[in-house]
């Protein structure tokens, strides 16, 4: 009985509870559903405007469209410079269920080194798996047939084809026309980046380098619409890039081809120029290399030897190269004695074959032991006396005599409109003091010597074919231009000339560049002219001074004996000229590395360059692509 | 089951219900067209599972509870050894072993014990009077946590979580008293700590992703930041049907099963939420209701603690989509893609049907 009543009670009571329970229960439901619904509010009201630009990021993606590098063309329309299809093989790595086993068969059918799997692994593991990872980069016709053949057997394996940049002309006239390559980490922080965002390479030397801003263009954009993976879907909006300008360079690239051939087999540089208007004809430095190898990035061991190559084909000398001008800066020499009054067009000096100064007992030596014998400025520069020289500039003082040849361009940059050009070196007390070493003194031996462009005297084949073209031009400087024209948008009717800085160099007398010019045609038309032999059955009239810089030093009482000397202590040979006398046309520098005598070695060179240029060739115009 | 005939139903179905089951399913297939991108093979699968479902929830429907209550034991034996049978040889799927091959079809214990295990619960403390004594909390608490520990061991921290509470449900409608209740939400806060040692590398990465999203957008906190940017640029009306850009261009993971309610929110905004949510508002109102009125203990724990595990469903997958909650593999009840679950709930459905409609033949 008892536990019937208790029951029933119970029952009760349970109903009871289960009510409270089950009222509490709609009513943590009811929190629950507003806790939530006050989340919406706050997701979708309060921040709603906030989520909606992350929504439009999230599918708008902005996708760069690289554009068209500009040409490069010379002066009479040879393309130096394009842009060529190439193919390349790209996997996409997500796609990929057995990345070795695919990379083994694709091999079977593509040639892929070793190299070419080494960088592959180690671009994968910097992209994310749905972004393609080029494995061979410039396939060949035959190679692209056969994978399109095979291309059912290759999921994720695709081939696609980018604009590089191409040299026909491989490697002539590279030191002038540059090349580019891939942007490294450090051209990453100087460049415009969203200008950069679509392009992969960049202008690393020479015009290509200079001239990169207006090369590259504008990179337009195209605003996709993108799945997660990155995909479009498609394209909303889209602003064309702007092809980057034409050049058209004062370059002759025949004449440069013709140039490097006759120094082939030297280290050399040659420098032509136009006086007239700066342009630069011809820009040599041999040895050279192909641009092509750099544009795909170059393979190690290819890099590596070039690089540590004896011969320093990746040199620049005819703009970085900085070698002693030697006789070669006598004629400057020359009229700076004649502008500061030391020296007139009479004066004589007696040459005996060395000259030391008062008190002293140090020779300084003549190039020609016997002696000169009587000596003006005239004879002087015909026969390259060092003794005449070497009096003169003791009588000017380093300060004037550095002065007046930095007025030439010596010592500083000219200006030229290629990347990488060094400033060459004029020696004054002021810059010996600058210098850490112990002795800061500046002494009379060193004016002597400065005097015939030895000692500290440090000058490029470009600085000393641009004094050569100012000397000619009777003191007109034109700043050295490569690149004569720039093409807008490719459209032929918009050209823009490069503007050049130019300034008159006035003597006090002009008579004083006639003593100058004269002293240089005697050079190679005079009877005693240490260029004599280029002169002979001219069909035009020349200037010249060669020049011998000295590689070791020789000491006091020993002789110099070529033969006796490793070919690299040999000394260099340098030469410069301008021609024809009365209305230069080309002014030119040429140095060959330890080519012994300029006039043996150097000026019968700038002689064939000169007759290839005036003599075979037509009065210079500059012709576009598509000129009548 | 004569006066089964001339009492107005003629099939044990809730009416009520029904429409509020029927209308979630279609809007669940208008959200899952969109969210599976026009997919139809899609839709007619879900209609086929929809299907069994509701052939499941009428079958069960007709069934008396106290039948079900007699067979809760066998079940219960047979749900723990198939879950001990999946640990040993179960299917391992996307790193947990969740699934029985039999052959024609795979089967999921755990998702039969989210029904089993309240059944054992109420069969259980129902056998005396309530509220339950101490040791039969105890005793209760045991059977829940064995299956439980058993489905967290697979590892399904989702369906754990959801059986463990179903059984709760029904010691907290029992009468649990209120000093046990806090005492243990108070414990098992302490015991918060010692849980992380336990758990595995990714679950302990979804808290922290949890607590901090922004901290790894493109790794675990990729879903929850994308979710919620998805919610947030529906704003009030939403983008319309089939305009979610987060969702179509791919930026949604799982976006037709367990984060289907972030393309809801984004394509109908939240005025389509709140009409979502009135819906399972009024199937919650409807299932506590029939629970009130049903006429045994036993048919109003099962039916009320089957009603509070369906909420449960809704709060942690609304919870974890819109951030709330850490992110736990449950789907959106009657509106994520998805199949064995979907029986499941359906089954349910069919239980709770059988209280009300049986409920005449259900006093003693």
């Amino acid at each position: 009985m008892l536990s019937t009543r208790f029951i029933l009670k119970d029952s009760i009571n349970e109903n009871q509870i289960f009510y409270h329970r089950v009222i509490i229960a709609w009513i943590a439901v009811i929190v629950a559903i507003l806790l939530i619904i006050g989340r919406l509010i706050f997701l979708q009201v309060v921040a709603h405007e906030r989520y909606t630009t992350l929504s439009e990021n999230n599918r708008l993606k902005i996708r760069p469209l690289p554009p068209n590098r500009g040409l490069i063309y010379d002066r009479n329309g040879v393309l130096l410079a394009n842009n060529r299809v190439s193919y390349s093989l790209e996997i996409i790595p997500e796609q990929i269920k057995d990345m070795d086993k695919t990379l083994n068969e694709l091999s079977q059918i593509i040639a892929i080194n070793e190299t070419d799997i080494a960088q592959f692994k180690k671009r994968l593991q910097q992209t994310r798996s749905f972004i393609p990872v080029p494995l061979r980069y410039r396939l060949t016709e035959e190679e692209k047939d056969r994978f399109s053949v095979q291309n059912y057997r290759f999921n994720g394996v695709q081939i696609s084809s980018n604009l590089n940049r191409y040299y026909p002309l491989g490697p002539i006239g590279v030191h002038m026309i540059g090349y580019v390559g891939r942007i490294n980490e450090h051209e990453l922080e100087i460049i415009d980046q969203s200008n950069y965002m679509g392009s992969d390479y960049i202008g690393k030397t020479g015009v290509e380098g200079y001239y990169e801003k207006e090369l590259h263009g504008k990179t337009g954009f195209q605003h996709v619409e993108t799945n997660v993976q990155g995909r479009t879907v498609r394209i909303l909006e889209s602003m064309p890039s702007v092809p980057g300008k034409n050049l058209y360079l004062n370059i002759d690239i025949d004449l440069q081809q013709y140039a490097e051939s006759l120094v082939a087999q030297h280290r050399a540089a040659i420098v032509a120029i136009e006086p007239n208007s700066g342009g630069v004809l011809a820009l040599v430095s041999m040895p050279y290399y192909d641009p092509n190898l750099f544009v795909d990035g170059i393979d190690v061991k290819t890099y590596r030897e070039l690089r540590d190559s004896p011969d320093r084909p990746l040199f620049n000398r005819a703009i970085r190269g900085q070698y002693p001008p030697g006789s070669t800066i006598k004629p400057f020499t020359g009229l700076a004695g004649l502008e500061y009054g030391v020296r007139t067009e009479r004066s004589r000096t007696w040459c005996r074959g060395w000259y030391s100064l008062k008190g002293q007992s140090h020779r300084y030596r003549d190039w020609k032991k016997s002696g000169h014998g009587s000596m003006n400025l005239h004879s002087a520069i015909e026969q390259s006396c060092d003794v005449y020289f070497y009096d003169l500039a003791y009588d000017l003082g380093i300060d004037r005599l550095y002065s007046f040849l930095t007025r030439f361009s010596f010592g500083k940059k000219t200006g030229i409109d290629i990347s990488g050009e060094l400033s060459g070196l004029i020696p004054s007390p002021e810059w010996k003091q600058k210098l850490l070493v112990l002795d800061k003194q500046w002494y009379a031996g060193e004016t002597i010597i400065a005097g015939i462009g030895q000692g500290y005297m440090l000058t490029t084949p470009l600085q000393l074919a641009v004094a050569t073209a100012t000397l000619s031009a009777r003191g007109q400087f034109k700043q050295p231009r490569v690149v004569f024209a720039m093409e807008e948008e490719e459209s032929f009717n918009e050209i823009s000339l490069v503007p050049t800085h130019q300034e008159t160099l006035s003597l006090k007398q002009e008579s004083y560049w006639d003593a100058a010019i004269g002293g240089m045609k005697a050079v190679v038309h005079g009877s005693r002219g240490t260029a004599g032999k280029i002169g002979l059955h001219s069909p035009y009239y020349l200037a010249g001074k060669t020049g011998t810089a000295q590689v070791i030093t020789i000491k006091q009482n020993e002789r110099y004996n070529a033969k006796r000397i490793a070919k690299k202590f040999q000394d260099h040979a340098l030469f410069v000229a301008f021609a024809p006398l009365d209305e230069p046309r080309i002014a030119l520098a040429i140095i060959v590395e330890n080519g012994g005598g300029g006039s043996k070695t150097a000026a019968p060179i700038a002689k064939q360059v000169m007759d290839y240029y005036l003599l075979r060739k037509p009065s210079l115009q500059v012709a576009t692509k598509n000129s009548p | 089951m004569q006066t089964n005939w001339t009492s107005n139903h003629f099939f044990h179905l809730d009416k009520l219900l029904l429409l509020g089951i029927l209308s979630l399913s279609v809007i669940g297939l208008v959200v899952l067209y969109s969210a599976g991108n026009q997919d139809w093979d899609l839709i007619i699968r879900q209609i086929i599972r929809l299907l069994m479902g509701f052939v499941v929830m009428f079958v069960l429907a007709q069934i008396r509870p106290q039948q079900v209550m007699a067979w809760t034991p066998w079940l219960y034996l047979v749900g723990l050894l198939l879950l001990i049978l999946v640990l040993i040889i179960g299917e391992i799927s996307k790193g947990s072993q969740r699934w029985l091959n039999l052959g024609l079809f795979r089967f999921q214990p755990s998702e039969m014990m989210k029904l089993v295990v309240p059944m054992m619960v109420t069969r259980y403390v129902t056998g005396k009077s309530l509220p339950p004594s101490y040791g039969r909390v105890i005793i209760a608490i045991l059977i829940t946590i064995i299956p439980v520990a058993l489905v967290i061991k697979q590892p399904d921290l989702g369906t754990a979580l959801l059986i463990g509470s179903s059984g709760m449900f029904v010691l907290f409608l029992a009468g649990l008293s209120w000093q046990l209740i806090f005492g243990v939400l108070a414990l098992s806060s302490l015991c918060a700590p010692v849980m992380w040692f336990f758990m595995h590398d990714y679950q302990r990465q979804r808290i922290i992703t949890f607590l901090n999203p922004e901290q790894d957008p493109l790794g675990t906190g990729y879903h929850i930041i994308q979710s919620e940017i998805a919610i947030g640029s529906g704003g009030l009306y939403g983008k319309g049907w089939l305009n979610g850009t987060q969702s179509h261009l791919e930026f949604l993971p799982e976006r037709h099963t367990d984060f289907i309610f972030a393309v809801y929110s984004e394509e109908l905004g939240l005025l389509g939420i709140l009409l979502l949510l009135g819906i399972y508002l009024f199937i919650i109102s409807r299932g506590l209701y029939i629970a009130m009125q049903a006429q045994s203990t036993a048919a109003r724990l099962l039916a009320g603690s089957l009603t509070l595990a369906f909420f449960v469903y809704i709060v942690i997958n609304m919870g974890m989509v819109t951030g709330l909650l850490p992110v736990v593999g449950l789907p959106l009840p009657l509106i994520s893609y998805g199949g064995t679950s979907l029986v499941t709930l359906m089954a349910g459905f069919g239980l709770i049907m059988a209280v009300h409609t049986h409920r005449r033949f259900l006093s003693g």
